[in-house]
């Protein structure tokens, strides 16, 4: 029976609070990156803040000219009975109020433009970084939490900039610039009003502290939420077979509640600062009123003036709440900034070669030179063993010496574990060796361009993944610039045609998500002639053919002889009727080459092949 | 009457603010907190509307009368206001956090169950990424909306009004003036809503196709990396990226137009008034300070109107959020409990297959039809055919993740629709063709469907599947799996969902295609293991190897959507060309593709290589 926290069991990989020195470096990091987004914008933005100074000083025209109109044009109207004075402020608000809203309008523009191509620079960034990290990195990453990065913490910063930014632009100019006005009307008035400042520094300084912590949690809970949704909807088959909807609904609940109260917690941080500036802001006002009234009454200052001036004070406490609400905005897309710049800092374990050496048409001479490999696990605590020199993962190969020669087909034979599929995914450079030279031609894999490598050497494994559009875009997705009949040719050569064809669509057929549409054994026959149709030098194949039945796998086989024939092929089956095919065949036995030579050789011989393939006779009834 | 696919939706209606009604359900257990944040938010703006009219009792009072005395009741009070706005403020911010989360999150929750209770069907049409993007983004945009849109929506129109109401009161001519003023702004908001709430809906679809793009992407980084297609995948991404942006910028444009609109009306008016009001206090119909006082509350009313535009979009994309929603709530789970089922006891489970059909509705052929098939209680069925064949479909038909569009499914002589859908799933356990775990530990992946089995049943079930590398892993049953923990390989999750499957001993056990990743090494464990299962419970197994096939006590042969032999395996081989060149454990070669005879069957399912062996051997 298990309980409410233990049914993630332990992984590697867990999320801690941070400390505060991290989370000075995690603050630093993202506001560099929010820096980076920023930087090709900046001669627009100083543009923009012009046009945001003079949008905000026609703004402000309109009390000025108000109080103005109180102490000139309505005495002038009401002694001289004069028009003049009051048709020319009327005029002149009426101008004010125009540019004001042209301004206004254009700066909305322009600032929605620029966090827009933020927004797709940013996505194009992260998606891009995500793409070139190694497998390595996805085995633990979960897809659930690249969709979170992607979207939900995008989309914060997306609030920022939607309510942020440009509130802020004209806050902080409104409260300049009503600040000076407020001194230069009366200077007096105008310090009681900036006594407000030490204190919103020192409510802002609170805020900042309890916010970082908890809106960082609130990334974290939300992307557990995701992963959440994904992976149970993405298994739905096998959460509804096994009755799992009451516990993951369960599960669920609990990660929501945990992302509700995480809000919670940033939201309540809100509801103290936000009324805690308004109060400072009241307050001031109330000052004001009261120390106005005295001067007036002492006859230091005009009524029109202190009218003006408490217009403005209310002006300038306003804004200051569009600050703290930016402020909100800011440390919640700082928090998801933090966790996007980490996927951006995270360094390939497979890094593009420098200066590539370029290899138009390789001939598929494949040699690997005293290789040694290991599976490193990904953890904070495993890198500063690294760091430290000792390194503890078990090594899968320890010192392999291989060589396969142009057109060579090779069977890579052995029980589970022996180190097939490793050095496969070494071979199509999935992974760097810890030691030694994986090459192609003489060059070492890590000095090919990846175009290059993959235009050499492709690999299909088990999982024949499809991405949802028709039969011929996934098999298309060999080689993009593929004619309709180079796509229909090459599912004729692997025997797929035919069941292409009594699709209701025929190859336009959508597979629908996830390939949902086609059975195992059908998306592994579009796996494989989506691999022919990319046309490598070399071909990897691991377990390619286990969903296949027997018909199927006998066409593939016998296609393989003609696809093979000029091309270098590592093949790695359970089945060893792919054996047949072998020029020669390789046994493994714990990483290591134990033998190695022609398929009848070995059968003749009373080898370890020779006993499997018994054992695999036998199977077959 | 539903759809055989076993999803029924309504038609999606035109994006109206209708659903945004549909929510009331889940507002309504939080009513009090609503009606308290709406209280505080007209609160503090009834306190905001004083505090000018002090200061215009300062003004006309101590300041007209140099009365110094006279302004402490005044301060003190407007003091009293000053504190109470903030506090006012305060309770609102507190009442709409309770509120609009507790919202959300029940929403959530809703969405979710929802969704995990409608049909394998309804789930092969939806894409990952629209789901997500309705049960996070949109129910987000739905919490602003109750928790402050709607909330301001009502008190700025209330405040308004209050205002207006005032502002007649202190001088009408001008009041009416400011009222009638208003008459533009609503007929451009009306004109904005149309237009916003098209692009909003577009936004918030295509953020869910980006989702989706980034899964694929994701999930299929092996394919993606072993073909070096990075620039294809990147390039349809940002092709949506791109697309997205233009929207984007779309929605900007209307909104930077409307925001200056709704900037530009009150200062227009400001202006006016301040014209109007000369000429009144010239004529002596009001004094200096009822002027200012009547601008001071004027201007009070500005922000009231300024952000009644922001409101409307935010609302309106509420209105699509909450379309978006009902779309998926509005689908009904079809695979449910009939009215008035009950339990039932059911025996040895003997399981029988009546005439049975099934099509996908969007396909002009079914993919099976008139299947008839016996299972007895012990006896292990294996079910051969062509890649694609409808195996897998049958498969899903037993614990009716489908149901059958023709005939029946009966256990033990009971329809299983008239079952209770758990109690059915409880005795039908299933191994899929492809294995998924989640990321749980080793042992909840195991118990999914039995949470409560003994350590003894779980040791029972890894030593068939031979998954006793689970113990190696390095927490033993509680290294977490899948996803977000350690990774297996394809040999170790088919062995786990094998273990999975076994365990419990469920009355009808459905394996598909469960040994195909193993070696034959480990795959001879699991069958000698298996076989002792297999003989306690009613099983169908899906093969394509005549090793597996030998699990079986008779075979069933699928052949052009329908079973067309039942068989002891080596008579089937003896007397059925068709079989035979399923499972001929020969690969004889080349030549056979030439000059292919006509089969005596339909050549559909097989394919004609086959029947060309077939008539050979």
């Amino acid at each position: 029976m298990t309980t409410q926290g233990d049914w993630r069991g332990i992984a590697t990989e867990d999320v801690d609070d941070v400390s505060s020195q991290a989370g000075i470096f995690l603050r630093a990091r993202s506001r560099r990156l929010l820096g980076e987004l920023i930087s090709p914008h900046r001669r627009q933005v100083r543009w923009l803040l012009l046009v945001i100074i003079v949008q905000n000083l026609a703004w402000l025209a309109g009390p000025w000219l108000v109080g103005l109109g109180i102490d000139n044009a309505l005495p002038a109207l009401m002694d001289d009975a004069s028009v003049g004075p009051l048709i020319w402020i009327g005029s002149a608000m009426l101008v004010a109020a125009g540019l004001d809203a042209i301004l206004r309008y254009a700066f909305l523009r322009r600032t929605g433009q620029i966090g827009q191509e933020m927004l797709l620079t940013l996505r194009r960034k992260v998606f891009s970084h995500v793409q070139r990290l190694p497998l390595a990195f996805h085995e633990h990453y979960t897809s659930g939490r690249v969709i979170s990065r992607l979207t939900s913490d995008v989309d914060a910063l997306n609030e920022l900039l939607d309510e942020g930014l440009d509130g802020l632009l004209t806050a902080l100019f409104s409260i300049m610039t009503i600040g000076i006005v407020l001194i230069v009307l009366d200077p007096p008035l105008g310090l009681v009003t900036m006594l407000a400042f030490p204190l919103l520094i020192l409510l802002g300084r609170w805020f900042q502290t309890n916010s970082a912590r908890a809106y960082r949690r609130t990334r974290e809970t939300v992307a557990m939420v995701i992963v959440q949704f994904v992976e149970s909807l993405g298994g739905i088959r096998a959460v509804q077979a096994f009755r799992r909807e009451p516990r993951d609904t369960e599960i669920f609940r609990t990660l929501n509640e945990d992302n509700r109260k995480a809000q919670d917690r940033a939201f309540w941080l809100m509801s103290i600062f936000v009324p805690g500036v308004q109060l400072i802001g009241n307050l001031v006002t109330v000052g004001v009123l009261m120390y106005g009234a005295i001067r007036v009454m002492d006859g230091d200052m005009k009524l029109g003036v202190l009218a003006a001036f408490l217009l403005y004070v209310r002006r300038f406490f306003d804004p200051m709440s569009d600050v703290a609400m930016f402020y909100n905005s800011y440390q919640s897309a700082v928090a998801a900034l933090e966790k996007l710049s980490g996927v951006l800092e995270e360094e390939s374990s497979v890094p593009p070669a420098r200066n590539p050496q370029p290899m138009r048409q390789a001939h598929g001479d494949v040699r690997f030179e005293g290789v040694e490999f290991g599976y490193a696990e990904r953890t904070d605590a495993s890198r500063e063993r690294t760091l430290a020199g000792v390194n503890s993962d078990p090594i899968v190969l320890p010192d392999l010496d291989l060589h396969i020669p142009p057109g060579q087909t090779v069977a890579l034979v052995g029980a589970t574990g022996a180190g097939k599929s490793t050095l496969a995914r070494l071979a199509g450079r999935f992974y760097d060796p810890r030691a030694g030279i994986v090459s192609l031609d003489g060059v070492d894999l890590r000095r090919l361009s990846d175009e290059d490598l993959r235009r050499a050497v492709v690999m299909v494994t088990q999982e024949s993944f499809l991405f949802s559009g028709s039969v011929a875009d996934n098999i298309g997705f060999g080689r993009p610039e593929a004619s309709r009949s180079e796509i229909e040719h090459a599912a004729r050569v692997i025997g797929a045609d035919e069941f292409i064809q009594k699709l209701p669509e025929g190859y336009d057929t959508d597979v629908r998500k996830r390939g949902g549409r086609l059975s195992a054994g059908q998306r592994q026959l579009v796996s494989f002639a989506r691999a022919f149709l990319a046309d490598p030098a070399v071909l990897i194949l691991d377990e390619a053919t286990s969903s296949l039945d027997i018909p199927s796998e006998r066409l593939v086989q016998r296609a393989l002889r003609t696809i093979l024939a000029d091309r270098t092929a590592i093949i790695i089956a359970h089945r060893l009727s792919t054996v047949e095919i072998a020029d020669r065949v390789l046994v493994m036995e714990s990483g290591r080459l134990i033998e190695d030579g022609s398929p009848y050789d070995l059968l003749a011989g009373s080898g370890r092949f020779a006993d499997l393939h018994t054992a695999w006779r036998d199977s077959l009834a | 009457m539903a759809n055989d696919l076993g999803v029924s939706t309504t038609p999606a209606a035109t994006p109206r603010l209708g659903s945004l009604k549909r929510l009331w359900p889940y507002i309504r257990p939080y009513r009090g907190l609503v009606l308290l944040t709406l209280f505080g938010a007209l609160g503090a703006t009834l306190v905001q509307i004083a505090i000018p009219l002090i200061t215009q009792d300062v003004i006309d009072g101590p300041i007209a009368d140099r009365d110094k005395s006279g302004l402490i009741p005044l301060g003190l009070l407007a003091l009293a206001f000053g504190v109470a706005e903030a506090l006012l403020f305060f309770l609102r911010r507190w009442a709409m956090t309770k509120s609009s989360l507790a919202m959300e999150r029940d929403l959530r929750d809703h969405i979710y169950g929802h969704l995990l209770g409608l049909p394998v069907a309804f789930h092969d049409r939806w894409s990952s990424g629209q789901l997500l993007s309705r049960a996070t983004s949109d129910v987000s945009s739905i919490r602003r909306f109750v928790g402050f849109s709607a909330i301001f929506l009502v008190v700025n129109i209330v405040s308004c009004i209050v205002i207006m109401v005032l502002l007649i009161g202190i001088y009408w001519p001008l009041g009416i003036f400011i009222a009638v003023s208003a008459i533009p702004l609503v007929v451009t908001g009306m004109r904005f809503e149309r237009r916003y709430n098209l692009v909003s809906r577009q936004v918030q679809d295509q953020q869910g196709e980006i989702a989706t793009d980034v899964e694929e992407s994701v999930l299929g980084i092996r394919i993606i990396k072993a073909l070096g297609r990075r620039g294809l995948v990147f390039g349809r991404f940002d092709s949506r990226a791109v697309q997205l942006q233009r929207l984007e910028l779309g929605k900007v444009k209307l909104l930077a137009f409307i925001w200056a609109i709704f900037e530009l009306q009150p200062q227009l008016v400001l202006a006016g008034v301040l014209v109007g009001g000369a000429f009144a206090v010239a004529g002596g119909a009001m004094t200096i300070g009822t002027l200012v006082s009547f601008i001071a509350l004027f201007t009070v009313m500005v922000w009231p109107i300024l952000s009644i535009g922001w409101l409307l979009a935010s609302t309106l994309e509420a209105g699509t959020a909450a379309d978006r929603i009902f779309e998926l709530l509005d689908a009904q789970p079809t695979i449910v409990d009939t009215p008035g089922v009950r339990e039932r006891r059911i025996g040895a489970g003997r399981l029988r297959l009546e005439a049975v059909g099934f099509g996908y509705p969007d396909a002009a052929t079914p993919v099976l039809h008139d299947v008839d098939l016996e299972i007895a209680p012990g006896e292990t069925i294996a079910l051969v055919g062509a890649t694609g064949s409808g195996k897998t479909t049958l498969t899903a038909l037993i614990p009716r993740l489908y149901d059958v569009t023709a005939g029946r499914i009966t256990i033990d002589g009971v329809d299983i629709r008239d079952l209770p859908v758990s109690q059915l799933r409880s005795q039908v356990a299933t191994a899929f063709e492809d294995a998924t775990l989640f990321s749980m530990s080793a042992r909840e992946n195991l118990t999914l469907g039995r949470p409560d089995a003994t350590d003894d049943e779980v040791a029972e079930a890894i030593e068939v599947a031979q998954a006793s590398f689970v113990h190696d892993l390095p927490w033993g049953l509680d290294t977490r799996l899948g996803e977000q923990g350690m990774s297996l390989s394809g040999g170790q999750r088919q062995r786990l969902a094998l273990a999975r499957a076994v365990l419990g001993r469920p009355t009808v056990l459905v394996l598909d295609d469960p040994l195909s990743a193993l070696d034959v090494h480990t795959e001879s464990l699991v069958e000698e293991a298996l076989s002792r299962v297999l003989v306690r419970t009613t099983a169908l197994v899906v093969a394509h190897r005549p090793s597996t096939v030998l699990l079986a006590d008779r075979v069933a042969l699928l052949e052009g959507g329908t079973i067309t032999h039942i068989g002891r395996h080596s008579d089937l081989l003896a007397t059925v060309p068709a079989y035979r060149s399923i499972l001929s454990a020969e690969s004889d070669g080349d030549g056979a593709s030439q000059g292919r005879p006509r089969g005596d069957r339909e050549p559909s399912s097989g394919g004609r290589q086959m029947q060309v062996e077939g008539v050979r051997r």
